[in-house]
């Protein structure tokens, strides 16, 4: 049923899913098995960079979530991000094993070094997979849903709410720098071995987790149409527009929030949690504050208020950024922060925005006396 | 014995006042030296140094400071003892009494009389009894503190001879407190004890604490419920004083927050909009007092005391200027969307940052302090720097001149009249857009004179204004938009909160319980401590 309202309705979200399910098979495919001489051929290194992209472009895609659709601006999803990836990286920890450079088989090494006995009781469980996927959703979904209650009941809004999201995640990046919290400090967590019994440095692993973060990022999507698409999508952007008008008619505003929000920070949680394996290591660093406001440029530069948006936005930026530090590192923060400047001055919808502007104005050269009937009126805030 | 060489000791303290009586004991002196040059181990040297410090010559303490310092030798053909100068593969020798020229000796021709840590030590005791009598009311200071924590029975007579002859007022009550120190570890009797533990209780400092918990642990009875009870009174005074150098620490934390946030919070106030770039305006103007110095420090030396008065105006001027720019080129065209300006200015923010890094370089900038603003004075324990101090007096006056501006000139009146009602200061004729821009330009110049005082106390480096900006969030967001006096109380209150938190929870965790207090304030006040009351802020 989702299959055929997909394709009657919304074609550039079938194209999007399917191009994501096609690449998770495709490139493995290229990379395993292509040869390497062959022009075809995917290198590993390329596998893991996308995959990195695609973690990234679920990330923007749950921002997105909250700031294009519900116009709650988080300057703090790094940090469900994160907690996803410190999640996934306990995991990892742990099936190291005996494997670590002091050889304990029930301390990870920073422990060892740190001189601690026996393993904190927020470590247990993580020996198994499936209670550490859980744990990747569970704490930021939490973390979320405290947070967004205190916050959305005592109506902190608009920049106040984005000033506290930031304090959040600088008092988490404080906090995971302390070597006492039992999560590796300043080093993080590193060193990964294996994961559900397959190496990590492996390309054919590597392959898998690219397939894996394409399914994951196609779920995301689907997901977040499914929910923008439903009558409480329309609730979401009502809040957005004109949120006491919503609360004057009888809606509870601050639980249409609470429900994106907390959506939000689990589809974060998940992108950390695939991301940390590709890269193998997870450190304090992801709970930056700028790494936050970095995120929010993705969207926006993709164009926010759209699904396919964030993707873009995330992989264009990125590409960009990946480009500019091998080939002009002194450059990358003019052309970041003029990116900042420009897309907010001149592309308040996005890529996404100006393909479709550029799509009208062939319609309407097309059928002339249609063109100002057809042009699309920008939803305004009615207070 | 002891008791003897004290006397001898307590006399030539009394005779070293007197340079006519010095001289007769030369002969007497050069025969200890000559002893000196024939001793074979450390014991021997440290009866050597003794005895001439019982001399209590003033000469000596040339010859004992030559000797830990291992620079006296003896000449192997004539056994004579001299003070050395290395200069090359020879050494300029000279007499160690009086200082005369003595000509030069090749390394080979003489031999260094040895040291080790023990006879250091020694010397160093002995020292202090020997620089009770000088003629510098320092010196004899800082003798008397250093007999006050290594207190020695036989030091009595001398101390007792050097207070009936002090005039100085304050080296006399030290020299007091020394003698109680050492009365305590002597053999005199209670009523002598009781009295001096009266004097190390009115010190009350953490040296007499440790003597008078040394003396209460070894004695019994009377005296020590006594010495108990002077302890118990010393440590609730320290405790006393710990809580003040805290609430002083806090409000010099705190200043540096109110100096850092004031312009935030005015732009804040007026326009709606956070201005992430906010740090960097208080990067700039540590780099214009930077670039100040250098231009003072090339072209007039002389200037240089003068180089922070110099560098407010021109830092005011640049950072005000760039503000003005950004809100002529890019805010205003975002007015009514305070997201996307936040945006905004954060991309100019890292434009900024990454202009200065490449024109200054990634590296910290030295940034000199005037003479006026080094070092520190002492306010009863409290050690208080001149530069923290002048940060503190520079802030009041930064704030009070901001609340004359806002309550008494016209200019404030209208930034007044547009942060409580945009659309009505409009209607009644107010230029807002003006007011924009004269209010963005004058938070980011009052962030740039901010940034010349930072300088003064932090690393200036393109990242310097990273380092504030959450801080200054916190601080707006806590006290409110309304008015001067949030910000202000705001800034205190986290700086003092922040300095009583970091003895219990350490500086980072203190830092991390002060961010979720004020995420859990905003809860019970969304719009901080002084928030605006009226329809209009509601929009």
């Amino acid at each position: 049923m989702i299959a055929r309202r997909l394709f009657s309705s919304d074609r550039r979200i079938a194209v999007t899913i399917a191009t994501l399910l096609a690449a998770a098979v495709i490139v493995p495919v290229l990379n395993l098995a292509v040869p390497a001489e062959s022009a075809f051929h995917v290198p590993s290194y390329v596998v893991a960079l996308a995959g990195k992209y695609l973690c990234y472009a679920l990330l923007a895609l749950a921002l997105d979530l909250v700031w294009g659709y519900c116009g709650i601006l988080s300057l703090g999803h790094g940090a469900f991000f994160a907690l996803g990836g410190y999640a996934m990286g306990m995991y990892l920890m742990r099936q190291i094993g005996a494997r670590g450079v002091y050889g304990n088989p029930d301390l990870p090494d920073f422990m060892v070094f740190l001189n601690w006995k026996e393993l904190p009781w927020y470590w247990l469980g993580f020996d198994h997979f499936w209670f550490a996927a859980l744990m990747v959703m569970a704490v930021p979904g939490l973390l979320a849903f405290v947070f967004g209650w205190f916050a959305f009941r005592s109506r902190v809004t608009g920049v106040y709410l984005s000033i506290i999201t930031q304090a959040m995640t600088y008092a988490l990046l404080l906090a995971f720098f302390r070597n006492d919290m039992g999560f590796g400090g300043n080093n993080g967590l590193t060193d990964f071995k294996d994961i559900l019994g397959f190496s990590v440095q492996a390309s054919e692993t590597r392959s898998a987790l690219f397939a894996a973060s394409a399914v994951a990022l196609a779920l995301g999507v689907l997901v977040t149409w499914l929910v923008v698409g439903s009558k409480y999508g329309k609730l979401l952007m009502a809040v957005r527009d004109a949120e006491s008008r919503t609360r004057f008619l009888g809606w509870r505003a601050e639980n249409v929030k609470l429900f994106a929000f907390t959506l939000s920070a689990m589809m974060a949680g998940i992108a950390g949690a695939f991301y940390v394996p590709q890269v193998g290591i997870i450190n304090p660093g992801e709970f930056d504050p700028a790494n936050s406001i970095e995120v929010v440029i993705w969207t926006a530069v993709g164009g926010r208020g759209t699904i396919v948006g964030p993707i873009v936005g995330a992989i264009a930026v990125n590409a960009a950024k990946s480009w500019f530090t091998g080939a002009l590192p002194e450059l990358w923060l003019f052309a970041l922060g003029g990116l900042f400047i420009a897309s907010t001055l001149f592309l308040p919808r996005g890529i996404v925005g100006l393909w479709d502007r550029w799509q009208q104005m062939r319609a309407t050269r097309a059928v002339p006396a249609e063109g100002k009937a057809a042009a699309r009126t920008e939803p305004q805030p009615a207070e | 014995m002891q008791f003897v060489r004290g006397l001898v000791l307590a006399i030539a303290v009394i005779c070293a006042s007197l340079p006519s009586l010095a001289h007769a004991d030369e002969a007497g002196l050069r025969a200890l030296l000559t002893r000196l040059a024939t001793t074979t181990n450390f014991q021997e040297t440290e009866s050597v140094v003794r005895d001439l410090a019982a001399t209590g010559e003033p000469a000596v303490e040339r010859i004992l400071s030559a000797l830990a310092d291992g620079n006296l030798y003896v000449r192997k053909s004539d056994q004579g003892v001299f003070t050395g100068k290395e200069d090359g593969q020879t050494l300029s020798l000279s007499d160690p009494l009086d200082g005369t020229a003595a000509g030069t000796a090749a390394k080979a021709d003489i031999v260094k009389v040895k040291v080790n840590n023990a006879l250091r030590r020694t010397i160093r005791d002995v020292m202090g009894g020997l620089t009770l009598g000088s003629a510098d009311p320092t010196v004899r200071l800082s003798a008397a503190s250093t007999m006050l924590k290594r207190p020695d029975k036989t030091a009595l007579p001398a101390l007792d001879a050097a207070i009936a002859g002090e005039t100085d007022a304050t080296v006399k009550a030290a020299l007091a407190q020394a003698r109680a120190a050492a009365v305590l570890v002597s053999d005199l009797g209670e009523a002598e004890k009781r009295a001096a533990i009266a004097v190390l209780a009115n010190r009350g400092d953490s040296d007499a604490l440790a003597q008078l918990t040394a003396f209460q642990a070894a004695s019994t009875g009377a005296l020590a419920e006594t010495a108990a009870r002077s302890v118990a009174q010393i440590e609730t005074s320290m405790a006393a004083w710990q809580v003040a150098q805290n609430v002083w620490y806090g409000i010099s934390l705190g200043s540096v927050l109110l100096l850092a946030a004031i312009g935030l919070a005015i732009t804040f106030g007026v326009m709606g909009v956070i201005n992430m770039a906010h740090g960097e305006m208080v990067m700039l103007g540590a780099y214009t007092t930077f670039v100040v110095q250098q231009a003072i420090r090339a072209f007039a030396p002389d200037l240089f005391d003068w180089s922070l008065a110099i560098a407010l105006p021109a830092a005011f001027l640049v950072a005000g200027g760039v503000g003005l720019a950004i809100e002529r080129g890019m805010i205003r065209f975002l007015y009514g969307r305070p997201l996307e300006t936040l945006l905004a200015t954060w991309g100019v923010s890292l434009i900024l940052q990454q202009a200065v890094r490449t024109i200054f370089g990634p590296t910290n900038q030295e940034v000199g302090a005037p003479s006026w603003m080094a070092g520190a004075f002492q306010l009863g324990q409290l050690t208080i720097t001149w530069s923290r101090l002048w940060i503190v007096l520079f802030c009041l006056a930064v704030f009070l001149l901001l609340v004359f501006i806002m309550k008494r000139t016209s200019w404030g009146l209208r930034m007044r009249a547009v942060t409580q009602n945009r659309r009505m200061a409009a209607s009644m004729g107010i230029r807002t857009p003006w007011v924009d821009a004269f209010t963005f330009a004058l938070g980011s110049g009052i962030a740039g004179i901010a940034g010349v005082a930072l300088s003064q106390i932090d690393n200036v480096s393109p990242n310097f204004g990273q380092g504030y900006i959450i801080d200054s969030f916190m601080v707006v967001v806590f006290g409110g938009v309304g008015n001067l006096w949030g910000t202000f109380i705001g800034a205190m209150t986290l700086g003092v909160l922040n300095k009583f938190l970091e003895p219990y929870a350490g500086a980072v965790l203190g830092k991390i319980l002060v961010l979720v207090l004020i995420i859990l304030f905003i809860q019970k006040r969304p719009r901080g401590l002084f928030a605006l009351k009226g329809r209009a802020v509601e929009a």
